[in-house]
């Protein structure tokens, strides 16, 4: 297990007046420095929080096919670790599919091929020798639909440590990662219930518990909270915050306030005119939102498109 | 306000003048309904009316009796004994190799142009007449694997009706592993569970119901088929089968219920109508049963998942 996990690069945690304007939230405080190359397809390296720190997982040349039909073109960029990247974008941008492109669930969908590399502590996540199951289970995947399984809350989160052979306590494995997903108040009584019976938001936070009970290091989140009522979506985003001190977490939203308000860095991808998807910025998210390099990145993030 | 009510129709009170075009469709679908339910009202009662009384006269005496020329000496021993061996063969060769056929088309096969040939073959084979499969069993199992299945034995009998019912196996379990969301297996696959984990693990018991639904249906199209069985050696009319041992019995003569009620009914005595009627009702009684262990198993399944 690869686990020199780097110093976290996120200093804010709270400290500090909550702004009320939407752009800043997360990201104030934060002391970065940014190689900002921006406007253009990254070839190999962008944003990093610390220059020396490893980044999370490490994107070079990215293409994803879906039989001849190129959903995205060339992308690279830097994930930097304990930090929440968005990535957003108009439909047809290819998010989500470059999400599902870092923990290889593209490889479950027939007809699908894959250019490039995922960096991940070094190694390609897409080299021969890599099995993609023990990806997913470093990487682990919140969707967009809450999709808990038709068992007990208890086997929800139980179930990948399960399957994982874990050896322990398994009791305390679900406590705390139903605490850390923020549902354990809500749940402690009814654990033997179906995870169904929830409602929409805690069915989605049984499934971020669920999804770190496996302890992955990083956290895809494929627009989480796009089903969810505003109180839900707002807890959604408290917990991604609260999160990010032990995990990195990648997230595709729709919702600009999110990436605003939720986010460290920002990807804005767009769809070009071979309908592929390419980073047209990738930049900490303060930036994105109030200083944005590139024309259409503005025209976006300001509503005027997509 | 004056202008939203000019839209409507001058009155909110139901008019005189009905939608005569719905309530002719509602009639229709009654009717329709009314005819299936008549048919079988009137067979039931038919054979239950000449049935019954040979039931309740004999007893027992007719479920352990082999066929006679004889109306008064005749029973159905040996076809309850063949036909409950067809559902075993059946659910012991046809259920796992069908189920397994399933998961790997829909989990495991590659989508190319020869998983969709194969796909488009079984759902052929599906429709083929239960004749041919007949014809099927003669040639393989009674004439070409003859020395093995003791020819016209219950071994072959019991294949054929397996690979006639196969098809349906693979087509009603690859629908019930289809219809499993594919949320649940990204679920799974996020996670960190491999093919064979999530295919165990959340696919087959989410899909099981339906499979047992589908495997139940064909078992009892099984227990009903009578033509490929003719072909395939079940014998019409009496046999001794003597003082045989079970596994003896294998590889020997055999019959059917379908088929003692095929013989029965062509036989001149009129008493052997009645005694056809009763065989009737104990042959429905067999596939209501499995039907209905199988309702119980799934119900049971439901509950535990």
């Amino acid at each position: 297990m690869p686990s020199t996990l780097t110093a976290p690069t996120d200093r804010d945690d709270g400290s500090g007046s909550l702004p009320t304007a939407p752009p800043t939230s997360a990201t104030r405080g934060v002391a970065l420095r940014i190689e900002r190359t921006a406007a253009e397809p990254l070839p190999g390296g962008a944003a990093g929080t610390d220059p020396d720190a490893e980044p999370a997982v490490d994107l070079r040349g990215v293409s994803v096919y879906y039989g001849s039909f190129r959903a995205v073109k060339d992308i690279s960029f830097e994930v930097p670790p304990n930090a929440i990247t968005s990535l957003i974008g108009p439909s047809g941008s290819g998010k989500s599919t470059l999400l599902r492109a870092i923990n290889r669930m593209n490889d479950l969908i027939p007809g699908t091929r894959f250019e490039g590399e995922v960096l991940y502590h070094g190694e390609n996540l897409y080299a021969d020798t890599v099995d993609p199951v023990e990806v997913r289970r470093r990487i682990g995947m919140v969707f967009q639909k809450a999709n808990p399984f038709p068992k007990s809350i208890y086997d929800n989160v139980a179930f990948g440590p399960r399957i994982n052979g874990f050896r322990g306590k398994l009791d305390e494995v679900v406590e705390g990662s139903l605490r850390r997903a923020a549902l354990w108040d809500e749940v402690k009584d009814k654990l033997r219930q179906s995870g169904l019976a929830l409602s929409g938001g805690q069915q989605q936070r049984l499934c971020i518990a669920r999804a770190i009970a496996v302890q992955p290091e990083i956290i895809l989140m494929d627009e989480p909270a796009s089903a969810l009522d505003p109180r839900s979506t707002l807890q959604i985003e408290e917990l991604m915050s609260e999160l990010k001190k032990n995990y990195t977490i990648i997230i595709v939203t729709h919702n600009m306030q999110q990436a605003a308000r939720a986010s460290d860095f920002t990807v804005f991808l767009n769809m070009g005119e071979d309908r592929a998807g390419y980073i047209v910025e990738h930049a900490r998210t303060i930036d994105i939102f109030t200083n944005p390099k590139n024309q259409l990145t503005e025209d976006y993030v300001s509503g005027r498109f997509g | 306000m004056t202008t939203a009510t000019r839209t409507l129709p001058r009155t909110i009170h139901k008019s005189g003048g009905a939608d005569w075009r719905g309530v002719l469709f509602h009639g229709l679908l009654l009717v329709s309904l009314l005819f299936s339910l008549l048919i079988l009202f009137t067979l039931i009662t038919d054979v239950l009316m000449r049935g019954l009384p040979v039931l309740q006269e004999r007893g027992a005496d007719f479920l352990t009796r082999p066929t006679s020329s004889s109306p008064a000496r005749s029973g159905v021993a040996q076809g309850i004994f063949g036909t409950l061996m067809m559902a075993v063969f059946v659910s012991v060769v046809a259920f796992p190799i069908g189920i397994m056929t399933a998961i790997y088309l829909e989990e495991y096969a590659p989508d190319n142009r020869l998983t969709r040939f194969i796909n488009v073959n079984i759902r052929n084979l599906a429709g083929v007449p239960s004749v041919v499969y007949g014809l099927l069993g003669l040639s393989i199992f009674v004439l070409a694997l003859g020395p093995l299945t003791g020819g016209r034995s219950m071994i072959a009998g019991g294949l054929t009706l397996a690979a006639l019912v196969l098809p349906i196996v693979i087509i009603t379990s690859a629908e019930a592993i289809r219809a499993v969301p594919r949320s649940l297996r990204e679920a799974g696959y996020g996670v960190g569970a491999s093919r064979w984990e999530v295919t165990r693990l959340l696919v087959l018991p989410n899909a099981a119901p339906g499979i047992l639904t589908g495997t139940v249906l064909s078992l009892s199209r099984a227990l009903g088929e009578t033509a490929p069985l003719l072909l395939a050696g079940a014998v019409l009319g009496g046999f001794s089968i003597g003082s045989r041992s079970f596994v003896e019995q294998l590889f020997s003569d055999y019959t059917v219920l379908p088929v003692t009620i095929f013989d029965w009914s062509r036989r001149p005595q009129a008493e052997f109508r009645e005694l056809t009627a009763a065989a009737i009702i104990i042959l429905l009684v067999i596939t209501l049963l499995a039907n209905t262990i199988a309702i119980v198993l799934r119900n049971r399944y439901e509950r535990s998942w």
